[in-house]
């Protein structure tokens, strides 16, 4: 097998004595679409936040391309080509859809593009692109915060995808997404991906589109991961139908 | 040796004192409301303002000079029924919840109305009654002579510590300060009527500010500015003792006082300069002041 | 539309102290303390408030006072080079105040002028004290003027001067470091997972800040002709921050228009009342509950109050 872009190794972390990591090790390989599942409460956000920079574990290393990663900050993580899009959005929720889509765009530019104004023609119609890619092209001129919260997360999404990441982290990319939009939402999502050869990792609570879309499930249960596979072994295994999918 | 420092040091704890009770008022009213109220100073000049004109008039109509003891009191008290509802009620209450550079501004606005407001009505010349002081006298030890004012001032300002915290963990008022302050929306959600807790707090807050200003007028007198100046003073000691510590302001009243006094005899040319200094040195440390803490934003 | 607006102010500036030669003197003023306040509401879009800018206001027209006393007398490298003292103060001070947020933020300014502020009333050997510092007139592009010449000249100087800054500023808003500077106030977070460093996108906005401050404050020595330390004092930082309020923080011409108006406002006043203060306060807070965009917001179409 090749080796992982990004790897995980003995993880330990404790919030006021609650374990939310004990001994944690994943890999994730290029070209996988790896979905995390697990009960709410389980460590699933601080695993992300750990392979992020945003929090440091007790011990415990996390390795991108074979690199230690494990005391950088988000933004130096961010610039090695990992991307995050949160559980809740985190946006510029002053200012226009088009322009948070332009910023995550100029962000990857070279220092010069600093001092030329954000919006020219070239970086509004790559916005464009993404936003028509996950179906927001309408509201471009809207203020982001008054958009409807399904077109929060997608505007999410579309900005850690506008980073041109090797590695995209998504924090229950459907949460908040009415059930129509959901697999529109998870098509559109899976041909960006394969278009731009992204690899990503994804925490998820819904167990159809997991079992749909996820190229290997991992299970995460009180700090622990309890079972690992291809979508069906994993659905099959009775003891993760009775903790995590809830059906006995 | 003794007879040198003991001056020294009554002259610190009595302006430790005064400063006290300047910040102390801020940092109550800032962990209650969570308004920064930058026209604090000038609620401490006004009680001294009316407290020196009170003693004035005392003075001048030859009643008994023991009267102009219930006067500081009383012009305190009276400064704060006035200003404290009125105040909170129209101005303060509109900026709960706001940003900082509004509620910054709108208590900005306000020092600059009240700055005009005591030109107008006390006039531009200092004022300067020391009777209180005169009546208490001094006190002579090994050769020494001290001030009982000096004395008074540092008991009165160890009674509003030690009050202050017997009123917050010893009355019903002081739980239910306790609980606005811990958790606002949990408060008001099990019934306490926290628009009156403000008012309450915020004119317990003007009550220290004139009382402090009161004290301070028989030592140093009074004059225009004086709000502007207690007015970053009282941020100083505030911003070091942390936002909202009541014995956090009472520590960095005494470590300002030391540093102030301790520059008058050493470098006197500096002593405007050390409590900024010692705010700057402090915060570079600990951003959240001594007895401050912070919460971590989650995601 | 807008550039027509703004050449149209422009003009009507440039001939007013025409018609109206007293008003020279305020309307220099009111530049100068709009170029400061521009520099605070560059700080206040991140949603940072600064009560301490004062300190570069006055750290400039110090730099021009302590220049012309070492013998150097242009005036247009008096006015760079106490600029980039303000900036160079500002790099240094900003390098460790970027750290903090709110309120701390605005206290750690506060402290670092009154400190300033101390320092330059206390020294008087080397500032002077409370008396302050002669600003003498400077020869411009050689040319050495009588004293109300000179006045004009640095008007019409300071109101070129609106326009280049001004127009530099509103480049620099615009640009993806402007727009960042906004994105500190509403999501750091986010900012940071963009791979963008905030600390450098204050740091550089600090320094603008300062720089702007500064400038404004080297005009103002050389219109008042001394400088003293209460230039530096905290009520004449929150001063600024009041013109930048007033004039609203959404663009560049708002720091001058709440100048102009807050300057011109004060002139009328004085000749009838000397309670100013207490009109501005007023003042002040009426826009803050009832405009919160500020007088510019009269006119700006669609801007989005940060506040």
């Amino acid at each position: 097998m090749t080796r992982p872009i990004l790897e995980a190794k003995g993880l330990h972390v404790a919030f006021n004595g609650v374990k939310a990591a004990d001994d944690v090790s994943i890999a994730i390989h290029d070209g996988e679409f790896l979905a995390i599942i697990g009960p709410n409460g389980s460590g699933k956000t601080t695993l992300l936040n750990i392979c992020t920079g945003y929090i440091r574990p007790r011990s415990g290393r996390v390795l991108l391309d074979g690199h230690d990663i494990t005391r950088l900050s988000p933004r130096a993580i961010a610039r090695r080509g990992v991307a995050r899009a949160f559980q809740i959005p985190q946006l510029f929720s002053t200012q226009r859809v088009i322009d948070n889509m332009m910023l995550a765009l100029a962000a990857t530019d070279g220092l010069w593009s600093a001092v030329r104004p954000l919006e020219s023609p070239a970086r509004r119609d790559e916005a464009k692109a993404l936003l028509d890619l996950v179906g927001l092209a309408g509201d471009a001129d809207r203020i982001s915060s008054t958009l409807p919260e399904g077109h929060r997360k997608l505007l999410d999404i579309a900005v850690a995808l506008a980073l041109k990441p090797r590695l995209l982290l998504l924090d229950e990319p459907t949460s908040g997404v009415s059930a129509l939009e959901r697999f529109p939402l998870m098509e559109a999502l899976m041909s960006a991906l394969r278009q731009r050869g992204i690899t990503a990792l994804f925490v998820e609570h819904d167990m159809d589109v997991v079992a749909r879309y996820a190229s290997r499930v991992l299970v995460w249960n009180a700090g622990n991961i309890m079972a690992q596979g291809r979508p069906d072994e994993v659905f099959s295994n009775a003891q993760v139908r009775q903790r995590v999918v809830g059906v006995a | 040796m003794l007879n040198a420092i003991i001056p020294l040091l009554l002259d610190s704890l009595a302006s430790a004192a005064l400063i006290f009770f300047a910040a102390v008022g801020l940092t109550l009213v800032f962990s209650v409301l969570r308004v920064l109220n930058v026209a604090h100073g000038s609620l401490y000049s006004i009680g001294g303002y009316v407290a020196a004109s009170i003693c004035l008039f005392i003075a001048s109509r030859q009643l008994n000079p023991y009267l102009s003891f219930a006067a500081l009191l009383f012009s305190a008290v009276f400064v704060a029924a006035i200003f404290g509802p009125l105040i909170e009620r129209s101005l303060v209450r509109w900026t709960y919840g706001k940003s900082e550079p509004v509620q910054i501004l709108v208590t900005f606005g306000l020092f600059l109305i009240l700055e005009d407001l005591q030109r107008m009505i006390f006039g531009v010349q200092s004022f300067y009654e020391d009777a209180p002081m005169r009546l208490l006298g001094t006190l002579t030890i090994g050769g020494v002579v001290y001030l009982n004012y000096q004395i008074l001032l540092i008991g009165m300002a160890l009674l509003v510590v030690i009050g202050l915290r017997l009123l917050i963990n010893h009355t019903r008022l002081g739980r239910l300060i306790t609980a606005v302050v811990t958790d606002r929306e949990m408060a008001q959600s099990i019934g306490i009527d926290t628009n009156r807790i403000f008012i309450l707090a915020f004119s317990l807050g003007v009550f220290l500010a004139a009382l402090g200003g009161a004290l301070a007028t028989p030592t140093s007198g009074i004059a225009p500015g004086l709000g502007a100046d207690t007015m970053v003073l009282a941020f100083a000691v505030a911003a070091i003792g942390g936002l909202g510590q009541i014995e956090g302001a009472a520590v960095a009243s005494l470590i300002v006082g030391v540093a102030r006094v301790l520059a008058i005899y050493l470098v006197p040319s500096l002593d405007a300069v050390a409590p900024y200094a010692a705010m700057l040195v402090v915060l570079l440390i600990r951003p959240y002041g001594l007895f401050g803490s912070m919460t971590a934003r989650r995601i | 539309m807008r550039t027509i607006f703004a050449t149209l102010a422009v003009l009507i500036l440039a001939v007013l102290p025409v018609a109206a030669p007293w008003l020279q003197f305020v309307l220099t003023l009111a530049i100068a303390k709009g170029f400061a306040a521009l520099g605070v509401a560059v700080l206040l879009r991140a949603g940072l408030i600064s009560i301490g800018h004062a300190m570069f206001f006055a750290a400039s027209a110090y730099g021009v006072a302590f220049l012309a006393r070492a013998g150097i007398h242009d005036f247009g490298l008096l006015l760079i080079l106490s600029v980039l003292a303000g900036a160079l103060v500002g790099a240094v001070a900003g390098s460790f105040l970027v750290r903090y947020r709110a309120i701390f933020f605005a206290m750690l300014n506060l402290a670092v002028s009154m400190v300033f502020y101390a320092l330059c009333a206390k020294l008087y050997s080397v500032t002077g004290g409370t008396d302050g510092m002669p600003v003498p007139v400077p020869a411009v592009f050689g040319i050495v003027f009588a004293e109300p010449v000179f006045k004009n000249v640095l008007f019409y100087l300071s109101l070129g001067l609106m326009v280049l800054v001004g127009v530099s500023v509103q480049r620099y808003l615009n640009s993806p470091l402007g727009h960042a500077l906004s994105a500190v106030h509403t999501n750091e977070i986010r900012l940071e997972y963009l791979g963008i460093p905030v600390w450098a996108v204050l740091l550089i906005a600090y320094v603008i800040s300062a720089a702007l401050a500064g400038l404004g404050g080297a005009i103002a020595g050389f219109a008042i002709g001394r400088v003293v330390p209460d230039f530096a004092f905290w009520t004449a930082s929150g001063h600024l921050v009041l013109i930048a309020v007033l004039g609203g923080i959404g663009g560049v011409p708002g720091a001058f228009i709440g100048a102009l108006f807050l300057e011109l406002l004060h002139s009328a006043a004085v000749t009838v009342t000397d309670s100013w203060n207490l009109i501005v306060g007023i003042t002040l807070i009426v826009v803050i509950m009832f405009m919160p965009q500020g007088v510019y917001g009269l006119f700006a179409r669609r801007e989005v109050s940060s506040l």
